[in-house]
């Protein structure tokens, strides 16, 4: 295949991995309407009270005058929730796709993260691949309307304003250090966002424990929300201090000659670890545990968010001028703003 | 916290006459101490710590972007000293940001060390005895079997056993107790203790490395030597030595640049290199090095990097005398990826009057019709010009003042004009010259010379700071995924058969050991199945 079929293909496959997210997505609403009535049953909650996390309570309940009733329905709504799951891998499958087309299209073949663009495809993959990944360990079928709807709304964010043709990396961006960096990076970017999603509900589910009937009544109790939240964040935590504390640092001193230079992207990189360690930490200190640490996990996330996006419109200090005293040299070493993990 | 007040009826010795309420000095530090090492404190720190980097990502830094830092002075004259007084130009230095994370440093000691202890002894003692009643531990099961409580106990054993548990070995009891996970805790204080390592690292980086830079032009006639005087830029660490630097020297034979020819970036420069030839000392053998983005040439301790590159045209003033008071290839700036490039030419010998010249270069030069002027297609030189604008009268080299070779001192000048009153420009391809109107001289273009920015840096330490990441990584993981937990197996007679009891306590508050009890049970009565049938 040629570089502009790979490139068309990726385009296509962007598209087509929308639709899919879109259809799980009314999958997903449809199955939650059915039973926006439909009261928890006690049983249902009860036996959900062990500690299992999540799951749809409806399907644990034990039968009941109330429970044969909605048997019909109940069926209905597990296999909604199936379908709607099947719909997710196959929207993912499909991502990555465009993905690796991305990357077939560059000469020479690199990896998909030379702008913007392809960095927040990447992104949403991980995000939706890690649920996918997850949703069987931790439970996740409570979280599934609001992955697919948040992995939807940024990938059309990134069709319609960020698309951009594709190119070849700079130089200081064909590093494996980077590739490593960057995996890493985005790899942790998914599991606290999803951290950052368990941990909203979990504030929310808190504030309205005695709801009957609907979404929130259905999630799953707090404390199984803070601890796949912890979860989450605690293999989020890691990767993230492999990616900007251990492999950002070699590229950059590799690139660059000093290990850590205080840019805004790395000095961004500092505050999300050091409030994720925050996080940990309000985990075990009495009065800082639940509600601050959910607070936390979200500052986090939007400290996270911030870095990716909102820093290369907010710093006066250029990504690209390292070095200090020669003026307005341009710097061949420095990537694209954007390019930064 | 606060004493209850009590009257003077009261039986307190004598020696002690404080007033009620009052700390004594040992008993306020104890106070102060236990305070700043706790949890608590350690969490506001950290948020602190965040919340101070912050202003340094929005305002220029000093040591990350000198530049940006003076453009920004000279644009806001009214709140620049207040942020000079605030440290806020370079935040990372400051005394607040030291004050913060030197806190922590010393609430992290504090907090360390007693639990190291701690643990130590804990590591050693034998998991505790079961209590009393099981059932009332929030994760726990209970069952009936034929198998007599020995044997419930002794399988709980193997398996325990098998799973690596440490077990309490307490003859005659009715229960076993287990515990594992006991390296989480030594992966917790590795980790804090890695935290301190690679401050340490990063400290010596900050304290007696340097970092420094230099425009080299490309060529054989050129090199540098590694000594102070060499170097265009230098930012030494507070207890740098000059003795400390190495004595290399290096010159650029070679330079050579990919250059894209298509897509939507073609024109702009892909890969470039760098041929060096370099000495580790004046008297030593002489070698090679292919200096390339993401492939620095490491000398000793000393790391040569290779950053930039540009045009360097050489330019030729002779006066009005028709001697020559200017000639050399000159340093262009390049402002964009095309290498349009700025750069000044100053002669201050120049008769009658001194010339100073300040302009573009354009590597390959093409004209707009929209803004009327020129621009460069892209950085190759295929079609190279430099534009330049003439100025004569002062420049104001006499007063001893340092300039910059990238700046032209305007205030004692006047630029020249033609008759109709437009600035007076001389647009010059390699080879040309044009004669300066009222006998002011001469200007030539004579050729083109490329240049390369080399940063220097010695970072002492860095292997400390990589190692101590690593280690906190290792330790975070242990940290983190090691499940401490313990366990505890009964069984007793009860009727006909055996009333097995199995609870389960996690000690880290992540952990899920509804599941390890559930585990637990299946296995103990897995073998029940096998003896009924
Ligand atoms: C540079 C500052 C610090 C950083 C980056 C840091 C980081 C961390 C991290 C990431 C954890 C998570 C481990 C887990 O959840 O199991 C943790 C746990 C812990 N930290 Fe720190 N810490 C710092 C300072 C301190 C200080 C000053 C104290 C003393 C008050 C402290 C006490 C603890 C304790 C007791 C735990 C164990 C919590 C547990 O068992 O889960 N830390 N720390």
């Amino acid at each position: 295949m040629t570089d502009v079929q790979w490139e068309s293909l990726s385009n296509w496959a962007v598209a087509a991995s929308g639709i899919v997210y879109f259809l799980a997505l009314l999958v997903h609403l449809a199955e939650w309407a059915s039973l926006r009535k439909v009261p928890v049953a006690a049983g249902a909650a009860a036996t959900a009270s062990v500690d299992i996390p999540g799951g749809i309570a409806v399907a644990t309940g034990p039968g009941g005058e109330a429970a044969r009733q909605d048997e019909g329905s109940a069926r209905r709504t597990e296999f909604l929730g199936r379908l709607g799951y099947l719909l997710t891998v196959l929207a993912v499958a499909v991502q990555l796709v465009a993905l690796v087309g991305r990357g077939m299209a560059a000469d020479p073949d690199r990896v998909p993260w030379g702008n913007m663009y392809e960095f927040t495809l990447t992104g949403t993959f991980v995000v939706a691949a890690l649920y996918v990944a997850l949703y069987h360990r931790f439970r996740l079928a409570w979280m599934a309307p609001i992955v697919v709807a948040f992995v939807l709304s940024v990938l059309m964010v990134a069709v319609i304003w960020l698309y951009a043709p594709v190119a070849p990396l700079t130089e200081a961006l064909s590093s494996y250090w980077l590739v490593i960096h960057v995996v890493a990076a985005v790899i942790a970017t998914g599991a606290f966002t999803l951290g950052g999603i368990t941990s909203a509900l979990y504030l929310v589910k808190e504030r309205a424990s005695e709801r009957e009937s609907g979404y929130i009544a259905r999630l799953p109790k707090p404390e199984v929300l803070d601890r796949v939240s912890y979860r989450l964040h605690a293999f989020g935590f890691p990767v993230w201090t492999f990616a900007v504390l251990i492999t950002g640092p070699i590229w950059a001193h590799q690139a660059w000659s000093s290990y850590w230079n205080w840019d805004p992207k790395e000095v961004w990189a500092f505050i999300t670890w050091v409030v994720y360690a925050a996080y940990l930490h309000a985990r075990t200190t009495a009065g800082w545990k639940g509600r601050n640490a959910a607070i936390l996990a979200l500052v986090g996330v939007a400290t996270l968010w911030f870095n990716f996006i909102g820093i290369n419109y907010f710093s006066t200090t250029s990504q690209h001028s390292y070095a200090s005293g020669a003026p307005a040299l341009v710097e061949p070493a420095a990537p694209q703003p954007d390019a930064l993990g | 916290m606060t004493t209850p007040t009590r009257t003077s009826l009261s039986t307190r010795p004598p020696e002690d006459d404080r007033r009620p309420g009052e700390l004594t000095l040992r008993e306020l530090l104890r106070w102060t101490w236990r305070q700043l090492t706790s949890m608590r404190t350690a969490l506001i720190l950290l948020l602190l710590l965040a919340l101070a980097a912050v202003p340094g990502s929005i305002i220029p830094q000093e040591g990350v972007d000198s530049l940006k830092t003076s453009n920004w002075r000279s644009d806001h004259p009214d709140l620049s000293p207040v942020y000079d007084r605030l440290g806020l130009f370079s935040v990372y230095d400051s005394p607040w940001f030291s004050a913060i994370y030197l806190l922590l440093m010393v609430s992290l000691v504090g907090c360390i060390i007693p639990r190291a202890i701690h643990y130590w002894r804990g590591m050693w003692v034998a998991p505790p005895a079961a209590p009393r009643n099981l059932t009332r531990l929030p994760d726990h099961a209970t069952y009936h079997t034929a198998v007599a409580p020995d044997a419930v106990l002794e399988r709980a054993h193997a398996t325990l056993r098998r799973r690596r548990y440490r077990l309490s070995i307490d003859a005659g009891a009715d229960a076993v107790a287990a515990e594992r996970g006991y390296l989480r805790e030594v992966g917790n204080l590795v980790f804090h203790l890695a935290v301190l390592v690679v401050l340490v690292g990063f400290g010596l980086g900050g304290l007696f490395g340097y970092k420094g830079g230099v425009i080299l032009l490309v060529g054989d006639d050129y090199g540098f030597s590694n000594n102070l005087t060499q170097y265009d830029d230098f930012d030494p660490g507070s207890l740098f030595r000059d003795s400390d630097m190495e004595p290399f020297s290096f010159s650029i034979d070679d330079f050579s640049v990919e250059w894209l020819t298509s897509g939507p970036r073609a024109g702009m420069a892909r890969g470039f290199e760098s041929h060096l030839t370099y000495r580790e000392s004046p008297g030593g053998p002489e070698r090679t090095y292919d200096l390339k983005v993401n492939h620095p040439l490491s000398i000793g301790n000393t790391e040569v990097f290779l950053i930039g590159h540009g045009y360097a045209p050489v330019i030729t003033i002779r006066d009005g005398n028709g001697d020559e008071v200017y000639s050399g290839p000159t340093i262009f700036l390049p402002t964009d990826q095309t290498f349009q490039s700025i750069g000044v030419v100053k002669a201050p010998d120049a008769e009658p009057t001194q010339i100073g010249l300040e302009g573009e270069f354009y590597p390959t030069v093409a004209f707009s019709k929209q803004t009327g002027s020129y621009f460069s297609l892209f950085g190759r030189p295929v079609d190279p010009m430099v534009s330049m604008l003439v100025y004569t009268g002062d420049l104001g080299m006499d007063d001893g003042q340092p300039q910059s070779v990238y700046s032209l001192d305007k205030t004692g000048t006047t630029m020249l004009k033609k008759a109709n009153g437009a600035p007076y420009r001389i647009d010059l391809r390699p080879g040309e010259q044009v004669t300066l109107p009222d006998g002011l001289g001469s200007v030539s273009f004579d050729g083109l010379e490329r240049w390369n920015k080399i940063q220097v840096s010695q970072t002492p330490g860095k292997w400390i700071a990589l190692v101590g990441v690593v280690l906190a990584l290792l330790g975070l993981l242990g940290s983190l995924f090691i499940r401490p937990r313990r366990v505890w197996v009964r069984a007793r007679r009860d009727g006909d058969g055996t009333l097995v009891e199995v609870a389960a306590l996690d000690r880290s508050g992540g952990g899920d050991v509804a599941a390890v009890v559930a585990q637990l049970v299946t296995d103990l009565q897995e073998p029940d199945r096998e003896d009924n049938s």
